[in-house]
């Protein structure tokens, strides 16, 4: 397997770059948080993406995408995460179209993916339920009713929750009496009675809610797929979760570029001593570490990218490179926007700089969808040690 | 030809080539170094590297007028794989190799590669690399070992050390200094002679691992003509680095070690740390030690996440052009995995690793202890740690120099 990007995907990378440089700075998300925006993304920055085709990348052309793949994908999310870009990207796109790919019959494909890829809507993928992430945690239940189910339970940390025009919330079946062992996806509509949806104010200025689920009822035609059976870390239902991994994986890469680039601008413009601080060995060998680091992820991620679109892959193959990738990225996005704020002195721990954005930023994406520690676990499972 | 084409003509060669007991992983002191005196332990050594060699196999990409394979680095690599489909042994693992070799291509006379190239592909000559001295290691471009020009030759005195396999090499390619004027890297040239020529001796140093490999070397008057100077007198400076970034490259494969593939039949069980922490921890299913699960899982994290890096370095690094300033990354990356991954071999194994020698212990395990100190070497030779990582500041990074910094304010 070659780690090369292809002619086509180097010229959607570059477009994304021009893009994301012209249109999107971080200032943007500066301006989201200020002025308190409701929605916590520029819709005009997100009617361009939709545009330029980006929602439909990973999405098969019969329902409306453009069949690109992962490593499409891939290379735009590492080039939003330079500038902090905040859009339904990561929920709408890499998670809830997933997840509908994955788990729905054709008739919801077609009902729902185009939607998605023409930017008319907004998905949400509601899975943990506690402040770690804990996929083999679900207690929200769903119980059999005529023509549907009857939803309950708790939903936290869910990505654009707020803004999305629908949920899609991960359950576990009841199917009278017996609890069935495997869980079951749910699309639910924003405005179904017995659903509350609180904003949460994240520390990344991103879009995050909390879900509570009381009696909501959810036609048969809304269950996506059956038995998912989520406590196998191999099963389909971690294959979208890995792809998610990846994807945020990607995202972080891209933010840890920048935040490295502007550290190693500022060394080498910050005068103390008589000499730029760049010149000091205590400083050049740290920062020489961080870049090493930043190549092994660089690796990681087209590595995982690759393996999405590899069409002889597996769940496990994916598990494993999916875990290796996001451990690692998430240690390296720790040291790389901890080391940002230090190399800077007193103006990184200023709001006005920007490198504070990055360290904030750092923390959620490290947390979301399992944290170094959580990966680490699961990698050693999956080798059997 | 085509690639597919290549692959069939080559498993079948090798099917028919490849001695059987060259399929079976390598021993160290089966090692073949080739050179003048050079025994072979097991004698399908001899033949192995006789037929790879006749192929030009042995330096696959080099030029086939010079003996070496003319392959591209496509049908390298497929050649490669075929090797270690079969787990072939290197026919011929040496200096000439992986150091010299690639610059003598690059920057030697027709003369010269004509004289010297063959003799590196088929093994003849062995060679050792006269770099470092007593007071110049890190700052190598200080070396003092003195060439004056004498009628057609040089007249050389000084001494070297840390010469690995000084003693047992043939030629030594060798840092001298024709020019005491100018800056320190200006008066540097790189030259080549026989290891035989009166006033050079030897003298083996041992290391902490026990074996000793390098040695002392001494020059005593060594008369050698001015012909076997490489690239023009006081040009040896620019050739010496473009060298350590292929020995940078060689030695960054020790980082490998943790994602090579190991023959299910030969395999040993200290091939990968986890199956030596289950064995020695006597865990079933689950290593019961979680910090120790933990640092496991991060190095093998690490280690994969390098060999991809390794493959992306060699992928995207243009054909012909070779190694690059990321070479210290490399390097650098890989001999600090290499160390971590035999501490914690030594934390799987416990006391069993810490045996010196003697019954007691289980040959491996000795193998362990000693391959443990050794690897401590990995961030020395070759260029220490910290000095990749100046490189990497300077040249990759582009992080100014405070040497050059105080002196352009003095
Ligand atoms: C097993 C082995 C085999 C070897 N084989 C060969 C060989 O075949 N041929 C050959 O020529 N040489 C060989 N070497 C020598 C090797 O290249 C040198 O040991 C190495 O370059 C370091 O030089 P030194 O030993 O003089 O240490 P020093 O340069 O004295 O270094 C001592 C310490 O100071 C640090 N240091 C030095 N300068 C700096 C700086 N600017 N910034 C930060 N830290 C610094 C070093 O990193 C190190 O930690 C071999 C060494 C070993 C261990």
């Amino acid at each position: 397997m070659s780690l090369a990007l292809n002619e086509d995907q180097e010229l959607l990378q570059n477009s994304a770059k021009n893009f994301v440089a012209q249109n999107a700075p971080l200032g943007l998300l500066r301006q989201l948080r200020d002025t308190s925006n409701e929605r916590g993304f520029d819709e005009k920055v997100w009617t361009q993406m939709v545009e330029l085709g980006w929602t439909g990348i990973a999405i098969e052309d019969s329902f409306g995408g453009f069949d690109f793949g992962y490593v499409g994908l891939g290379v735009v999310l590492e080039e939003t995460g330079r500038n902090l870009v905040s859009s339904p990207l990561i929920p709408s796109v890499l998670l809830g179209a997933t997840a509908i790919s994955y788990f729905g019959s054709d008739v919801q494909k077609k009902r729902l993916l185009p939607e998605v890829v023409k930017g008319q809507l907004l998905l949400a993928l509601a899975g943990d339920e506690l402040p770690i992430h804990s996929p083999n945690h679900i207690q929200t239940s769903a119980t059999k009713v005529v023509g549907g189910y009857r939803l309950n339970g708790n939903k936290t940390f869910v990505l654009d929750g707020h803004v999305a025009d629908k949920l899609v919330v991960v359950a576990k079946v009841d199917n009278g009496g017996v609890r069935s062992q495997g869980l079951s996806l749910f699309v639910v509509d924003k405005k179904a009675p017995g659903l509350d949806v609180q904003r949460t104010s994240m520390v990344d200025c991103r879009n995050c809610a909390n879900l509570t689920l009381t009696d909501v009822h959810v036609e048969e035609e809304n269950r996506l797929g059956s038995d998912i059976a989520a406590n196998d870390s191999t099963s389909r239902f971690a294959r979208v979760l890995d792809i998610g991994r990846i994807g945020v994986a990607s995202e972080m890469l891209g933010s840890m570029q920048a935040a490295f680039d502007l550290t190693l601008e500022y060394l080498k413009q910050r005068e103390q001593f008589g000499v730029l601080i760049g010149s000091f060995q205590g400083l050049q060998h740290r920062a020489a570490a961080m870049y090493s680091e930043i190549e092994l992820c660089r690796s990681a991620v087209r590595g995982a990218l690759f393996e999405l679109d590899n069409p002889e892959s597996s769940n496990d193959s994916v598990a494993r490179i999916a875990s290796m990738t996001k451990a690692k990225v998430s240690d390296v996005a720790k040291l790389v926007s901890n080391e940002a704020v230090q190399m800077h002195g007193g103006i990184g721990m200023t709001d006005e700089y920007d490198v504070g954005f990055y360290i904030k930023r750092a923390r959620v994406a490290q947390q979301f969808l399992g944290d170094a520690a959580f990966h680490r676990d699961r990698y050693a499972t999956l080798n059997s040690f | 030809m085509q690639l597919s084409a290549f692959r069939t003509e080559v498993r079948s060669w090798l099917e028919t080539n490849c001695p059987k007991s060259m399929r079976l992983p390598a021993v160290q002191d089966e090692v073949v170094w080739g050179g003048r005196n050079f025994q072979f332990k097991n004698p399908d050594s001899k033949i192995w590297l006789e037929r790879m060699a006749d192929k030009g196999w042995t330096c696959p990409t080099w030029p086939e007028e010079f003996g070496g394979g003319g392959l591209s680095k496509e049908e390298s690599i497929v050649l490669s794989q075929e090797l270690s489909r079969i787990n072939a042994r290197p026919a011929l693992t040496s200096f000439g190799i992986s150091m010299l070799g690639p610059v003598l291509l690059e920057s030697a006379s027709y003369e010269q590669k004509l004289e010297h190239i063959p003799k590196i592909v088929r093994g003849e000559i062995r060679w050792c690399q006269g770099y470092s001295e007593p007071g110049s290691g890190s700052d190598l471009a200080s070396l003092a070992t003195r060439a004056l020009v004498d009628g057609d030759d040089y007249l050389i005195n000084g001494s070297k050390v840390w010469t690995s396999y000084a003693d047992k090499a043939d030629w030594i390619f060798c840092l001298v200094r024709t020019d005491v004027e100018g800056p320190k890297h200006a008066g540097i040239s790189f030259i080549l002679f026989d290891m035989e020529t009166s006033g050079v001796s030897t003298k083996p140093i041992q290391l902490i691992s026990g074996s000793s490999p390098f040695c002392e070397t001494f020059f005593d008057d060594v008369r050698v003509p001015a012909k076997n100077l490489v690239g023009g007198v006081n040009n040896g400076w620019a050739i010496a680095k473009r060298l350590l970034q292929h020995e940078r490259t060689m030695i960054s494969g020790f980082g490998l070690a943790d994602s090579l593939n190991s023959d299910p039949d030969h395999a040993s069980i200290m091939d990968k740390v986890e199956d030596a922490a289950m064995h020695y921890r006597g865990d079933s299913g689950r290593l019961s030690d979680p910090v120790l699960r933990d640092e496991i899982a991060q190095f093998k994290i690490d280690s994969e996440a390098f060999a991809l890096t390794s493959q992306r370095s060699l992928e995207e690094s243009k054909k012909g052009q070779g190694p690059t300033a990321t070479s210290s990354m490399l390097k650098n990356y890989g001999c600090e995995l290499n160390k971590r991954r035999y501490e914690l071999l030594l934390q799987a194994l416990g006391s069993c690793a810490l045996g010196w020698e003697g019954s007691g212990f289980k040959s491996e395990e000795l193998t362990v202890t000693r391959e443990w100190l050794r690897s401590k070497a990995n961030s020395i030779e070759g260029g220490t740690s910290e000095v990749q990582l100046n490189v990497i500041a300077k040249r990759v990074l582009g992080l100014p120099d405070i040497l050059n910094m105080r002196k352009s304010r003095d």
